[in-house]
């Protein structure tokens, strides 16, 4: 049985470069000189590692994680699931996925947002979960609305949920955001099109999933996630020390 | 036409945004919602080795800090071992060795309290110097920054160290040094982190 080696090298043309201008805000926040490619050692292929113990069932639930007793989150009750798995398409269980948004007006719960939509007292804006043993997750949430944001005036983020996945190595560290099918505004947004690679924006892109949804109650969007995958050492090649 | 490799391509990153704290730290956007944040405490408190304190702040191309910064540490114990199934050996007892940094939305400086890790064993060639991995996201950052933070008074470590001499130009590696002083009788090292500039910070493709 091989055992697993380092991590395949990140296809830098898949991601966002550093500097994209039209995205302001990265102009004097993005590095000039090019990264220095490491390959892995034993810090690049552990990670934190994550139990049942960091995390309650209900966080993975936003429509009621911060809400009063008996009382819920307004807006389009939506399931958004997947799988998380790596570039081999084996599963990655017990990971721990952070999730994020603003709420159904397009309002985040956060003292530096100031936008007019209203607050929601029962909807605090963020989840968190372990996949399981197949690397599947779910959150149940509102759908989130459409917001203005200053680069030019007149900039609308699509409706998105932002993530966070660990994987097994701190070189899988990641965060995405989550657009959802069929919203105009993806095509006309600096932050979305920082991506080069069409074939990868749609990689951004959840799914109506119909078969997912809950009848009468909750519909459900599918979104999967992607995290680097390892070499199989099929030869020694001197990864652990001399 | 050939056959096709049938591996899967890894999601693409997108910026952490403004509000990054509401998912990661929501103690920092100003709300309480979990019975426990993640990430405060690196070391736990049976953590060998000496305790330590780490400050600084990120700097961007104006020379202005960057006061929506998150910042990731990942770090070895003082043997040397990460709390991991291939970290090399057994950890204390509540030892994760991994934490989130918050910085004072004020004034951009950040701060962890940690103990000082031990050499790790390098790829090849001799052991790595200690050094805690660090992941810097924010507003602005479209995919997280990876670098090292290393000691100062690990002098002869740090000339060794396989990493560290990969950096081609020497004055470079100078980014990575946090210079070490005293206060209360603790180790406190200073590591400012330069987005741009002259002195930009050495990051990593790892
Ligand atoms: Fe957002």
């Amino acid at each position: 049985m091989p055992k697993d080696g380092e991590f395949y090298q990140r296809d830098r043309g898949r991601h966002p470069p550093a500097l994209t201008p039209d995205y302001k805000t990265s102009v004097a926040r993005s590095p000039r000189y090019p990264l220095i490619s490491l390959q892995s050692s034993v810090s690049e292929i552990t990670g934190p590692v994550f139990g049942h113990g960091d995390v309650d069932p209900l966080d993975r639930d936003m429509i009621y994680n911060y809400a009063r007793p008996g009382e819920s989150a307004i807006g389009e009750r939506i399931i958004l699931h997947g799988r998380v798995l790596d570039e081999n398409a084996r599963p990655v269980p017990h990971t721990l996925v952070e999730a994020w948004q603003a709420n159904a007006g397009g309002r985040y719960r956060h003292k530096k947002d100031t936008y007019l939509a209203p607050i929601d007292p029962n909807f605090g804006g963020c989840g968190r979960t372990l996949t399981d043993e197949h690397g599947y997750y779910f959150f149940r949430t509102v759908k989130p609305g459409a917001y203005p944001w200053r680069n030019t005036v007149n900039n609308w983020r699509p409706a998105h949920i932002h993530l966070s996945i660990f994987g097994t190595g701190f070189a899988q560290r990641l965060i995405t955001q989550c657009y959802f099918e069929g919203d105009p505004l993806i095509a006309r947004c600096p932050i979305v099109q920082t991506i080069p690679d069409p074939d990868a924006i749609d990689s951004l892109v959840a799914v109506l999933d119909m078969n997912a949804t809950i009848p009468l109650d909750t519909i459900a969007y599918r979104f999967d996630i992607v995290l680097r995958g390892r070499r199989s050492t099929l030869f020694e090649n001197r990864l652990e020390g001399n | 036409m050939a056959q096709k490799l049938d591996y899967l391509r890894e999601t693409p990153s997108q910026t952490a945004g403004p509000y990054v704290h509401i998912g990661l730290a929501p103690g920092a956007a100003g709300f309480s919602i979990y019975a426990q944040e993640l990430g405060h405490d690196i070391a736990g408190p049976n953590a060998r080795g000496e305790r330590i304190r780490i400050e600084g702040v990120v700097i961007d191309g104006t020379g202005s800090p960057v006061k929506d910064v998150l910042i990731e540490a990942w770090q070895a114990n003082a043997d040397g071992y990460y709390a991991h199934p291939e970290g090399g050996g057994p950890v204390e007892e509540g030892f994760r060795g991994w934490g989130r940094v918050i910085c004072d939305f004020e004034t951009g400086e950040w701060g962890f309290d940690t103990v000082k890790p031990g050499p790790t064993p390098g790829r090849n060639i001799g052991p790595q110097a200690p050094h805690i991995s660090l992941w810097i996201v924010s507003r602005g950052i479209n995919i997280g920054l990876n670098t090292r933070l290393y000691f100062e008074d690990e002098s002869a470590a740090n000339a060794a160290d396989p990493v560290l001499n990969l950096i081609e130009w020497e004055r470079r590696r100078a980014t990575l040094l946090a210079r070490r002083s005293e206060r209360d009788g603790q180790g406190v090292y200073r590591f400012d982190i330069r987005l741009q500039g002259d002195d930009e910070t050495v990051f990593f493709d790892v």
